[in-house]
C-alpha cells in the first residue's frame, strides 16, 4: 500500500517536475494583441522578397546588452540574428548592434547618421528611453529628438521599430518611464513606424509567471533568458509587420 | 504697512467675503478626503485598484482636486486672519504652515531613503542593470540629503508636498492681494501661468531637470482656489447654474474620456485623427497643461451642480470616513504617502496578485480613516483643556488644515 502511494506521489512529482522544467524557453509566448501594429514594414518586405537581403541595425543603451562573459552573443540583438535567420530561409539576416550604456537619445540622433550610411541596414530597431529618464532628460526634449531621429531614419529610406523600456518593477518608485513610453507610442503613431511594446511585454511575462522580474539574483539566467524571449518575440513582430510568412513558405517550397 | 492698510480699510476687505462667516463646507472636506485617497492609490503603481482612480477617465486627476481645495482652504482659514487680525499674524501663520509641511517632507524622505537603501542592498539582476544606475545617488549621500532640504532632490511621488510648501512661502501677499483686489490678483496669476509657459519658467532639481510639479504653472489653481473662496465662488453661482455651461461641461468631459480611452484600449487609437493628437499632446502634467485645467473645472461646474452645499448626504455616517480625511489632510496625506512605500513594498517582496493588492488598497484607506478619526479626537479633547482657550477659534472651521 505504502508502495503504491510511493509511486502514485513519485509519478506526480515527475510529471509536474517535467511540465515545470521542460518548455521554459517556448512559454515566452506574448498574446497577438501586443505585438500587432497597424503599421507596416514595407521596406523589409520589398527587400527581403526581391534581394534576400534583411540588413537590421539595432540602436540603443544598456538595456539592449548583457555584460558578462557572451554578454553580446546572449543579448537580444544576437538572438534576435539567429531567430530571423531560422525563421527566414534563404534571406541573408545580419544585425548589427551599436549600444551605449547610459546613452541618450540625443546622443544618439547624433550618431545615426553614421550607422545610416556604415550599415545601410533596410530596417533600424532604436531602444531609446531609460536612459533619458535615468538623467532627467525632458520628456519635450525626448520627443523632439525621437522625432528628428525617426525622420533621418525614414529619409534613409529604412523601416523603423521603436522599442521602449523594460519592465522593472523593482525600480519603478524611484524611476517613473511611463511619460517616455507615452511620447514613444505617439512618435511611432505619428511616423507610421512599428513600437515594440517591450514594457507591456515584459510585465505580461511577469503577471503571466513567465518570469518573476522582482528576483534578485547575480546570475544570467534569467536575463538570457529575458534576452532571448524579446529576440524571439521580436522576430514575430517583424515577420508579422512585413508579411514574410508566405515568403518562408516559398522559399521553403 | 500692509498692516496698517488692512487695519486702514477693513470694511472694504470685510465685504468681499460673505463665504467666510457660513461656516464649513463639508464638500471641500470630503472631496479632499476622496482625492487623498486617490492620491495613495495612484502612487502604489502596480495596483489593480488604481483603475478606480479618475486619471484614467480624463485628463486631470486626484492632485488637481487638492491643490485647488487646498487654495481655497488656505484663503478661508488665513483670509479670515487677515481680514480679523492684519497681515503679519496671518502671514506668520502661514509660514508656519509652511515650516510644518517642510518638517512633514524631510520625514518621509528619510522613510523613502531606507527603502531606497534597501533594494539597493538586497536587489541585484544583470537584466537591470541599466536601471539600477538610480541608486547612484546613494553614492554621494551628503549632497542628495543637502540637495533634498534645498527641496530640489524629490524622489517619485514626493512632488506634491515641496509644491505646496513653495505655494504657501508666496501666498501671504497673494492673499492680500486677493482681499484687496481680487480679479487683479487672478489677472496676476494668469500671467504668470502663461509667461511660464511661454519662457519655461520651472525651478530647477538634482540631479537635473526641473520639477515635475512647476510652481509657476501649478499656483493658478491655489490662487483660483483661493479666489473662489474669498467671494469668487459666489461671482460665478450665476455662471454655474447655467444650463449652457453645464452642457459645455459635460460635453467636455466626454471628450476627455474619449480620448482617455484611445490610451488604453490599443485599436481604438486609430479613430483619433492625426490633427487632432498632434494638437493636443503632449497633455502635460508638470505645466499644468491648459486642457488639464479646464477638465478640472468642468468637474468642478458638474460636482457643484449635482452636489449642493446642503446636500443631505453630507451629514450621513457613509462619507463620514472621507470626510474625516479631508479635514487633516496633512497628516493623512504623508500618511498616504507612507502607506504607498509600504504596500508597493509588500507588493514587490512577497505577494502582488490582484487579491493582495486590493487587501492592501483598501487596509490604506481603513489606515488612513482611522488615523484621522483619531486625530479629530485629539482635537476634541485638547478642545476642552483649558490650555486651548488662547487657541484661534477660526482653525477648527475649515477643519484645521489650509
Amino acid at each position: 500500500m505504502k508502495l503504491v502511494i510511493a509511486i502514485i506521489f513519485a509519478t506526480i512529482a515527475l510529471t509536474d517536475g517535467a511540465a515545470i522544467a521542460a518548455p521554459q524557453l517556448e512559454q515566452c509566448d506574448v498574446p497577438q494583441s501586443l505585438i500587432d501594429s497597424d503599421a507596416d514594414l514595407a521596406r523589409v518586405m520589398n527587400d527581403v522578397k526581391t534581394k534576400h537581403r534583411l540588413d537590421i541595425s539595432v540602436v540603443g543603451s544598456g538595456s539592449s546588452v548583457l555584460s558578462g562573459p557572451d554578454g553580446a552573443r546572449s543579448a537580444y540583438p544576437a538572438r534576435l540574428e539567429d531567430v530571423l535567420k531560422q525563421r527566414l530561409v534563404g534571406t541573408d539576416v545580419k544585425v548589427t548592434a551599436h549600444v551605449q550604456s547610459q546613452e541618450t537619445t540625443a546622443t544618439m540622433v547624433s550618431g545615426l547618421g553614421k550607422v545610416l550610411s556604415d550599415d545601410k541596414p533596410n530596417l533600424v530597431i532604436w531602444q531609446a528611453g531609460t536612459a533619458d529618464a535615468l538623467t532627467g532628460v525632458e520628456p519635450e526634449d525626448f520627443h523632439a529628438s525621437l522625432d528628428e531621429g525617426v525622420e533621418s531614419i525614414q529619409a534613409a529610406g529604412a523601416d523603423v521599430i521603436l522599442m521602449n523600456m523594460q519592465y522593472s518593477p523593482r525600480t519603478e518608485s524611484m524611476l517613473d518611464v511611463s511619460a517616455f513610453a507615452d511620447v514613444m507610442r505617439l512618435v511611432a503613431q505619428a511616423h507610421g513606424a512599428l513600437l515594440f511594446d517591450r514594457l507591456a511585454i515584459m510585465r505580461y511575462w511577469n503577471d503571466a509567471g513567465t518570469f518573476d522580474l522582482y528576483t534578485a539574483t547575480k546570475k544570467y539566467d534569467m536575463a538570457r533568458r529575458v534576452h532571448d524571449c524579446i529576440g524571439r518575440a521580436l522576430a514575430s513582430q517583424i515577420i508579422n509587420a512585413a508579411h514574410l510568412d508566405a515568403v518562408r513558405m516559398q522559399t521553403t517550397r | 504697512m500692509f498692516a496698517k492698510n488692512m487695519f486702514a480699510k477693513p470694511l472694504a476687505v470685510a465685504s468681499p467675503l460673505p463665504s467666510l462667516s457660513t461656516g464649513r463646507d463639508l464638500r471641500l472636506d470630503l472631496f479632499r478626503g476622496v482625492a487623498l485617497w486617490l492620491i495613495f492609490l495612484d502612487h502604489i503603481p502596480e495596483n489593480i485598484m488604481n483603475w478606480f482612480t479618475i486619471r484614467n477617465y480624463g485628463f486631470s486627476d486626484a492632485t488637481e482636486i487638492f491643490i485647488f481645495i487646498s487654495g481655497y482652504t488656505a484663503a478661508f482659514v488665513y483670509g479670515r486672519a487677515m481680514r480679523d487680525r492684519g497681515f503679519v499674524i496671518a502671514s506668520a501663520r502661514v509660514l508656519r504652515r509652511a515650516w510644518q509641511i517642510y518638517v512633514a517632507h524631510i520625514f518621509l524622505f528619510t522613510i523613502f531613503m531606507a527603502e531606497i537603501a534597501y533594494v539597493a542592498a538586497t536587489f541585484d539582476n544583470p537584466l537591470y542593470a541599466e536601471e539600477m544606475n538610480i541608486l547612484d545617488f546613494l553614492k554621494q549621500p551628503d549632497i542628495t540629503i543637502f540637495q533634498a532640504l534645498l527641496l530640489k532632490f524629490k524622489p517619485v511621488n514626493m512632488d506634491v508636498l515641496p509644491l505646496y510648501i513653495v505655494l504657501l512661502l508666496f501666498f501671504p501677499p497673494m492673499l492680500y492681494l486677493l482681499m484687496w483686489q481680487p480679479a487683479f490678483a487672478l489677472a496676476g496669476s494668469a500671467l504668470v501661468y502663461v509667461l511660464a509657459w511661454n519662457f519655461d519658467w520651472n525651478l530647477p532639481a538634482y540631479p537635473n531637470g526641473v520639477w515635475f510639479f512647476n510652481p509657476f504653472a501649478w499656483q493658478l489653481l491655489f490662487v483660483f482656489g483661493a479666489w473662489c473662496a474669498l467671494g469668487g465662488a459666489q461671482r460665478l453661482s450665476g455662471l454655474l447654474r447655467s444650463p449652457a455651461v453645464l452642457a459645455i461641461s459635460l460635453a467636455y468631459l466626454l471628450f476627455a474620456f474619449a480620448v482617455t480611452l484611445t490610451w488604453y484600449i490599443e485599436p481604438l487609437g486609430r479613430f483619433m485623427p492625426g490633427w487632432l493628437s498632434d494638437w493636443m499632446y503632449p497633455i502635460d502634467k508638470t505645466n499644468l497643461d491648459v486642457l488639464r485645467f479646464a477638465h478640472f473645472l468642468a468637474l468642478a461646474a458638474v460636482t457643484v451642480r449635482f452636489v449642493p452645499r446642503e446636500w443631505p448626504a453630507l451629514k450621513s455616517r457613509l462619507l463620514r470616513p472621507a470626510i474625516v480625511c479631508g479635514q487633516h489632510s496633512l497628516e493623512i496625506f504623508c500618511l498616504g504617502v507612507f502607506l504607498a512605500f509600504a504596500g508597493q513594498f509588500i507588493i514587490s517582496e512577497w505577494s502582488g496578485g490582484p487579491l493582495v493588492q486590493t487587501g492592501i488598497s483598501l487596509l490604506g484607506i481603513l489606515i488612513m480613516v482611522a488615523t484621522a478619526s483619531l486625530i479629530s479626537w485629539y482635537k476634541e479633547i485638547e478642545g476642552r483643556s483649558p490650555n486651548s482657550r488662547d487657541k484661534p477659534p477660526d482653525a477648527d472651521l475649515a477643519g484645521g488644515e489650509a
